[in-house]
């Protein structure tokens, strides 16, 4: 009994967007990356095609973060270098490099200015070949100042700018067209608002293959399942055509998971057979990322170098052919 | 599910004799598609017709149990392709292989009894035990299920190609009603024999998909659980879904059963990644090797979020709930009764050995910063019910802590209540440097 395979019958794909430039493309980077394109739903390869596959960014951070001491032993001697420490998280297996201006927040006291944000990001173009993403501080007014001195910094590299959201997308949309850069616009759980705040960037002229779209992560644990469905329901959108649904979604999954109890607590602190916290901190951020990769998670932000390590051998396995 | 109330009324008898409780043939077809008669209230069906209704009537995915007394599993009886379509009903079962040669066999389920893992007023443990037949002796398999049930109450899976040997594990330990794995092209006449005999469900494992279709056809037993014998992550993926959505979307009958799938990867890391990916495509078993709980507490939790109603958040009952011995000195904390949320911060309130009263306010479930942008966790809310609440009775001071994310709602609550606000951290996880801090 031969079985008849099924195939649901799309007639849309993802946006294929490229981050990063090349000598040859006008920049500097040693290597361009490829998202989305997909015109199937994720690793399922049988049904459609899947150009690229899933790309591993990391965090840095312009001062120094308070995160996990478990993090001391890999980043201990950078956390005030920020231009050392995104040459060391190329070293971990970032393909992307994701800068936090978090040191140009304006409640900070020696809150850093756009000037400054500019010249380290240059240093990071300098002493990197890995694509980059740069946050501002998250405070629309300062995010604007410093990501349009960001921009300008960036020329040619192709960089990607966020974060865009409803209320405050126009100054960083108009930084991104200025520059020639990609855009991350985020949206808060919600579809409608991701598919209004694409229509809103496009209208201002940004290109769709400009766009990737941050639909909110939830860590493990903690609402993933809201992002997981918000992101499969993205997915099907853009495959049965709607273009304001294409683009390329990343997933905060190092930053969320880490902010949550499961990965850090020790000692009393931990619940009632959570296990040794190395492992299962490293896990919480792998499982968070790995859940997301199956609702089409194209761009993963980690932290942890050994979450990252076991994410990109799920992604190698995964990205083996299945036919029929 | 399936047919229209026209459609099954074609193949009723037209008689309207009533003798089914309803006037007419019509009335009662539309009763089965409601989902309100059972098709057995009518004497004259004829057995085409019956065939043919019970097949469309049927869900898409079968409904299997195994195991018992408290610890039955059910399986199955999924409808959808996506969870947001509706829900998914029955959690993937999560099992633990064993050797029936492993000469530490007996404490390797004593550690499996003990996984329980804790958090957010959850309770997650392993559904089961899977005992493999490595030692290819009908003895040494009997022996190691009747090891294994008798140091557990979880269900029991009992792995064999040799039908001699699962006749003798399976008929030592029938009470328990095991999942019998696995039926092949090779052995399925006798597999079904033993199945049969003990009354347990049996799997039914094919080469590929089309290998898989053509056995179910013919073992001719009902109570099955399937596997494509695909092995390699990204064909497991594949076959799942295409079961999935051939028994739901097209209700090819060979498919419409749970499925189950084992992991291949010996670093635990990887293996619970693994099956991380088979539990988010359809698995209705994982079987796996690993019990580190450091790695399981991520595999349960991805289940859980995975399982739960996207329709309706997890509530806790709203109201105000005492930790510790409180008297009327205890400080007073207010969060949501969203139980992702209130067992958090439950959990460190707990933990700051402080006795201690936290209320429940009531949001529809919604999450702190979800409830406030929606309206439901402001002081226009909070302050009324706050100068009403029995917690006036409880405590003789006025005083109550709310979440540093909605700093903002201090003032109105406030005004409205009488009470004054201490804006605690944006974190629960702080509450105890907090507490230490502020309230000794
Ligand atoms: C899942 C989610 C949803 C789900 C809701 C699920 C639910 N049951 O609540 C859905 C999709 C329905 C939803 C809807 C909306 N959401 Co929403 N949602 C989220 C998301 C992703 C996670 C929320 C969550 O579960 N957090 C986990 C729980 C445990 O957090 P929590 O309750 O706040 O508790 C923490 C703290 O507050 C603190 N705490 C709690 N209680 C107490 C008590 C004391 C005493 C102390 C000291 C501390 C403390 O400790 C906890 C752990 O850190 C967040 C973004 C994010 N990643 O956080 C957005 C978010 C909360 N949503 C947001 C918004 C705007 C909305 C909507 C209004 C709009 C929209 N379309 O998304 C609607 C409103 C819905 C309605 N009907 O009213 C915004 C809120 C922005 C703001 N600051 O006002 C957020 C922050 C996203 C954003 N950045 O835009 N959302
Ligand atoms: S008992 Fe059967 S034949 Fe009689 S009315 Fe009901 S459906 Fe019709």
């Amino acid at each position: 009994m031969p079985v008849e395979i099924y195939k649901d019958k799309f007639t849309g794909k993802g946006q294929e967007v490229i981050l990063g430039a090349t000598k040859e493309q006008g920049g500097t980077r040693a290597y361009t990356v490829k998202m989305g394109g997909s015109s199937t739903l994720p690793f399922l390869f049988y049904e459609g095609e899947i150009p690229n596959r899933p790309v591993i960014a990391m965090e840095v951070w312009d001062i120094k973060p308070e995160w996990n001491p478990c993090f001391e032993q890999y980043y201990g001697d950078v956390w005030n270098d920020p231009v050392a420490w995104a040459k060391k998280a190329e070293e971990y297996g970032a393909e992307v490099i994701y800068l936090r201006l978090q040191g140009a927040d304006p409640e900070l006291e020696n809150s850093k200015s756009p000037e400054e944000c500019a010249k380290l990001v240059k240093d990071v173009l300098a002493a990197t070949g890995a694509p980059l993403i740069v946050e501002g501080p998250g405070q629309p007014d300062k995010d604007n100042d410093v990501l349009q001195a960001v921009a300008e910094a960036a020329a040619g590299e192709n960089i990607a700018l966020g974060v865009a959201e409803k209320d405050n997308y126009r100054g960083i949309a108009a930084a991104a067209m200025m520059g020639r850069h990609c855009i991350i616009g985020r949206s808060p759980v919600d579809i409608n608002i991701l598919k209004q705040l694409n229509i809103m960037i496009t209208e201002m002229g940004v290109p769709i293959d400009k766009v990737i779209n941050d639909p909110m992560t939830s860590s493990l644990g903690y609402g993933i399942e809201y992002s997981y469905s918000t992101m499969e329901r993205a997915r099907w959108g853009a495959l049965i055509g709607d273009k304001m649904m294409t683009p390329p979604v990343i997933c905060l999954a190092g930053p969320e998971a880490w902010s949550k109890k499961e990965p850090n607590a020790v000692g009393e602190d931990a619940g009632p057979g959570w296990g040794d916290q190395r492992d299962r901190g490293i896990m919480w951020e792998a499982m968070t990322a790995a859940a997301l990769l199956q609702a089409g998670g194209d761009l993963v932000l980690m932290r942890h170098p050994e979450a990252v390590k076991l994410v990109k051998k799920q992604i190698d396995a995964l990205m083996v052919p299945n036919k029929y | 599910m399936g047919l229209t109330g026209l459609a099954i009324f074609k193949l009723l008898p037209k008689t309207n004799c009533g003798e089914c409780g309803v006037p007419t043939c019509l009335a009662f077809a539309m009763a089965l598609a409601a989902g309100k008669a059972t098709l057995s209230q009518c004497p004259y069906v004829s057995d085409e017709a019956r065939e043919a209704l019970d097949s469309a009537t049927a869900p898409p995915i079968k409904l299997v149990k195994f195991g018992s007394g408290d610890k039955v599993l059910e399986i199955g009886d999924e409808q959808v392709i996506f969870r947001h379509d509706k829900t998914f009903y029955h959690p993937t079962g999560i099992f633990i292989e064993v050797a029936d040669n492993d000469a530490n066999l007996a404490a390797k389920v004593e550690e499996i009894n003990g996984i329980s893992v804790e958090r957010v007023g959850q309770k997650y443990e392993l559904d089961g035990v899977a005992v493999a037949n490595a030692s290819g002796s009908a003895d040494t398999f009997r022996a190691a299920a009747e090891a294994v049930a008798g140091k557990t109450d979880k269900a029991i899976i009992l792995i064999s190609e040799c039908p001699t040997c699962m006749e003798a594990a399976a008929s030592a330990i029938a009470a328990r009603k095991p999942l019998l794995y696995a039926a092949t092209a090779a052995n399925y006449e006798k597999m079904v024999e033993v199945a049969k005999k003990v009354a347990a469900p049996l799997a039914v494992k094919g080469e590929d998909l089309s290998s898989l279709a053509e056995l179910v056809a013919k073992v001719g037993y009902k109570e099955l659980v399937i596997d494509s014998g695909a092995r390699q992550i990204s064909q497991v993926i594949a076959d799942q879904t295409q079961i999935r959505n051939s028994s739901v979307k097209k209700r090819f009958r060979p498919f419409g059963y749970p499925t189950i799938a084992f992991t291949t990867e010996s670093d635990p890391a990887m293996e619970v990644l693994e099956a991380q990916a088979f539990i988010s495509k359809y698995a209705s078993i994982v079987v796996l090797k690993t019990v580190k709980t450091e790695y399981l507490t991520s595999l349960f939790s991805w289940r859980a979020n995975l399982y739960t109603d996207p329709q309706k958040p997890i509530a806790v009952q709203p109201g105000v709930y005492p930790y510790g011995a409180v008297n009327a000195d205890s400080p007073v904390y207010i969060t949501t009764n969203f139980s992702l949320t209130f067992y958090s911060v439950a959990g460190e309130v707990e933990g700051t050995r402080i006795p201690s009263y936290l209320i429940a306010f009531d949001t529809d479930g919604l999450s702190v910063m979800t409830a406030w942008a929606g309206g439901k966790f402001i002081g226009e809310a909070i302050g009324p019910w706050l100068k009403d609440s029995d917690i006036n009775q409880k405590v003789n001071h006025k005083k109550i802590i709310i979440p540093g994310g909605v700093a903002a709602i201090k003032g109105k609550i406030e005004e409205l209540s009488g009470w004054e606000v201490l804006v605690g951290p944006r974190d629960c996880t702080s509450i105890g440097s907090f507490a230490k801090l502020r309230l000794s």
